[in-house]
């Protein structure tokens, strides 16, 4: 019988401390935390949660093993479907998905399916207990362009199948947006990411940084050359989006991917390393999702005034609520159905401030979400002297340019099925390449998908 | 880790590094350039390529030592090796994809400044091997400070040498030679390519505008990831956004608005210059 307890709360780092610091904000569940949550799951026959989970972890079973004590049982149920369990559960958006469908949720508050996945990763990460099995090798190279999280999972599936798995990076160090977009604050580099790429070495997959594929080789090389069967493109997000109004290109204007790159990956906050960043005294960051929420609460921790503008109102941010609510309990100013239309700077070229108009909501657009219309009359200014732009990402026009056959569609994604098949044979695609900017999870469930797929592939070649 | 073959010191704090990369050595074509670098803690550096030799599998660089970054590099000997050497990024020049006849049948006129001689240099080898026949214009302050002028010689039809102070060759800045050389001597050229300061740059392209002269320019934009991520080295040309390292490096000089560049490029001096501190403080302590 479920435990009927209130959701077992979760240890976090004070706001007021971190807001300074770069040290995680969550200390997760200890094991006695986690087995009194884990009791608290009514273990249903048709368990929503697995369904609502984009790789389908067996939920329910994982967590009966979490809460009987036996973290290696469930660290393997969660091995069969996910490789990055650490990773997912700090970053998934969970309450739009396996706890936005838990039953217990409906009256009271779903179980923290999250921070238990995250608990078992990081008990299997620290005991050494992830499983390396893997069948005989099979004699096929596989070539994976990019080290994010759609390519990690890729390649691990292909490594446990017995390919020769080889993972091309184009920036110096491995893990993609895990390294360079998300912060450290949210997830550490070398106690967790750098770990979990460490399992994909022990299953045999190679790994080569510093080689952008489309200049430095390029996939015909790769499979005419180099003698790779198949390739996995997980090439990621792409480029940043700006607004297009005036004074865009004032210095002090910069894109959340290059505020967000020169902290995490370039570590600018740590004195030791070379690597400059401008904070000012007061950031103003445009856009309401992850990408938003990791770049105010950078600046806040570099030492600005930190405030979020967008366009839309509270309940359409589209970041993961946790992140909203820990930016807000860190003092960031949330300045909702604003949108900003000129940025003002002085006679230098240096940023002084926003120019916005007030928004309010009208007729719900094609995404369903209420679309705002300006207010008429309702300019003002917002002074800053660092703006930074975090609307998305259009794709990279590197890997289409130089791989001919390589459809792409209109907003220039490349084209793949639902296993991950391009119009190229022997290519597969999958993440945010092909879908434009999504999340860690749907990324990590492409490249499982297309791992299958050049399995069947290459075995009916 | 990627190992300096072979180090020259070029011109004051100017140095020559020659490096062991057959992947980017394979690939490189003129008007590309690589990330460099040097250890754990340092930037990414974007460096125009000086030269390649595929055989070898070796990528020559230069660099002048002028922010913390580049003056680490240079501290390097023979045998050490830097962390990082990615590319070839950018697009390589236009004429690589012409037809050897259009190739053969246009006049270039190459302009290059300071350091921005040795990118220079891989473009006019790489037309002179393709039966073209360039002029160059080497300009820099003094004698002393001219680099590359041997190499450049052996493959130029005809080399000019501007100096501001007149030690050597044309005394003058190189838009005047520009002028001597079209207005006094008659010279014709259907395209102008300009790689140095952007100052220089953006003076040439001036200059080269009074004759309808189609000039090129290799912008050296700051950058972080230089693949197409981070948005930092977005030039105005034309009226329009471009990522100078994947639309770039280079562009319609005429189109290219130089006051913004060089305002952008100054975006990180005041804590560059801090960081350059910190690696010149000497400790007293002891």
């Amino acid at each position: 019988m479920a435990n009927k307890i209130p959701r077992v709360s979760v240890r976090e780092q004070d706001a007021q401390m971190r807001a300074t610091n770069f040290e995680e904000v969550c200390y997760g569940y200890n094991s006695e935390e986690a087995q009194l949550e884990a009791s608290r799951c009514l273990n249903c026959k048709n368990p929503r949660c697995v369904a609502a989970c984009p790789v389908n972890i067996n939920i329910p079973a994982f967590i009966s093993h979490v809460m009987s004590g036996d973290f290696k049982a469930a660290s393997d149920v969660i091995s069969e479907d996910s490789s990055l369990p650490s990773i997912c559960g700090r970053v998934c958006p969970q309450e739009t998905q396996c706890e936005g469908s838990c039953i217990l949720g409906i009256k009271g508050e779903p179980v923290a399916i999250g921070k238990l996945e995250r608990f078992v990763g990081d008990w299997s990460l620290e005991n050494d207990a992830k499983s390396v099995a893997k069948a005989a090798a099979n004699g096929h190279k596989i070539a994976v362009i990019g080290s994010g999280p759609a390519g990690l999972a890729c390649a691990s599936d292909l490594a446990k199948m017995g390919y020769e798995v080889t993972v091309f990076e184009a920036l110096h160090k491995l893990g993609g947006v895990l390294v360079y977009g998300i912060p450290e604050f949210r997830l550490p580099k070398e106690k967790i990411v750098a770990r979990e790429i460490e399992t994909l070495r022990k299953l045999g997959v190679k790994f080569e940084t510093d080689v952008v594929v489309g200049r430095t080789i390029t996939i015909d090389s790769l499979m005419d050359d180099e003698g790779f069967d198949a390739v996995f493109i997980g090439s990621g997000a792409g480029l940043p989006r700006f607004m297009g109004i005036e004074g865009e290109n004032l210095n002090g204007v910069v894109s959340a991917n290059e505020f967000l790159t020169r902290a995490n990956l370039m570590r600018a906050y740590d004195a030791e390393y070379d690597t400059p960043i401008y904070v000012g005294k007061r950031v103003v960051v445009v856009g309401g999702g992850n990408v938003a929420m990791d770049a105010v609460r950078t600046a806040k921790r570099l030492g600005a005034d930190a405030t979020i503008v967008y366009r839309r109102s509270e309940a359409e941010l589209p970041a993961r609520r946790e992140e909203v609510h820990h930016a807000k309990e860190e003092g960031i100013e949330f300045r909702m159905l604003t949108n900003p239309t000129a940025v003002l700077g002085d006679d230098k070229g240096w940023v002084t401030g926003l120019n916005c108009v007030e928004m309010e909501l009208g007729e719900p657009d094609d995404s369903g979400r209420r679309s705002p219309v300006e207010k008429a009359g309702s300019d003002f200014v917002v002074e800053c002297d660092v703006v930074i732009m975090a609307l998305g990402t259009s794709p990279n026009p590197l890997l289409k340019r130089t791989t001919a056959g390589l459809e792409t569609n209109r907003r220039g994604c490349i084209v793949a099925d639902e296993w991950g098949a391009t119009s190229r044979e022997g290519v597969f695609a999958g993440g945010d390449a092909v879908t434009g900017a999504a999340t860690v999870i749907l990324a990590m469930g492409a490249g499982r998908k297309a791992a299958k797929a050049i399995d069947n592939y290459v075995k009916n070649k | 880790m990627f190992r300096i073959v072979e180090k020259t010191l070029l011109a004051e704090n100017i140095y020559k590094l020659q490096i062991e990369a057959p992947r980017v050595a394979n690939s490189a074509l003129p008007g590309q350039f690589v990330i460099v670098r040097v250890d754990e803690q340092g930037e990414r550096v974007p460096l125009t390529i000086a030269d390649f030799d595929k055989e070898a599998g070796t990528v020559t660089i230069v660099i002048q030592t002028i922010g913390a970054s580049t003056k680490k590099l240079c501290a390097l000997n023979e045998g050490d090796s830097i962390a990082d050497f990615a590319g070839p990024l950018g697009n390589p020049s236009e004429f690589v994809e012409m037809s050897a006849e259009d190739v053969k049948s246009r006049r270039y006129l190459f302009v290059a400044g300071g350091v921005g001689t040795a990118p220079v240099y891989p473009q006019v080898k790489w037309l002179y091997e393709h039966g073209a026949e360039v002029d160059v214009i080497i300009g820099a302050k003094t004698s002393s400070m001219l680099i590359y002028t041997d190499e450049m010689s052996k493959v130029a039809k005809n080399l000019y040498v501007a100096t501001d102070d007149g030690s050597y060759g044309f005394k003058g800045m190189v838009t005047a030679k520009i002028k001597d050389l079209i207005e006094n001597e008659g010279k014709h050229y259907d395209e102008c390519v300009a790689i140095g300061p952007m100052i220089m740059m953006k003076f040439v392209t001036l200059t080269t505008r009074e004759y309808s002269l189609p000039t090129t320019v290799s912008l050296n934009a700051l950058m972080v990831d230089g693949t197409g991520m981070c948005g930092a080295c977005r030039v105005s040309v034309g009226g329009k956004i471009y990522f100078t390292c994947v639309d770039g490096p280079e562009f319609d000089g005429h189109q290219v608005d130089f006051d913004e560049a060089m305002r952008r490029q100054s975006m990180y001096r005041q804590q560059e210059s801090v960081a350059n501190e910190k690696h010149n403080h000497k400790c007293n302590c002891f």
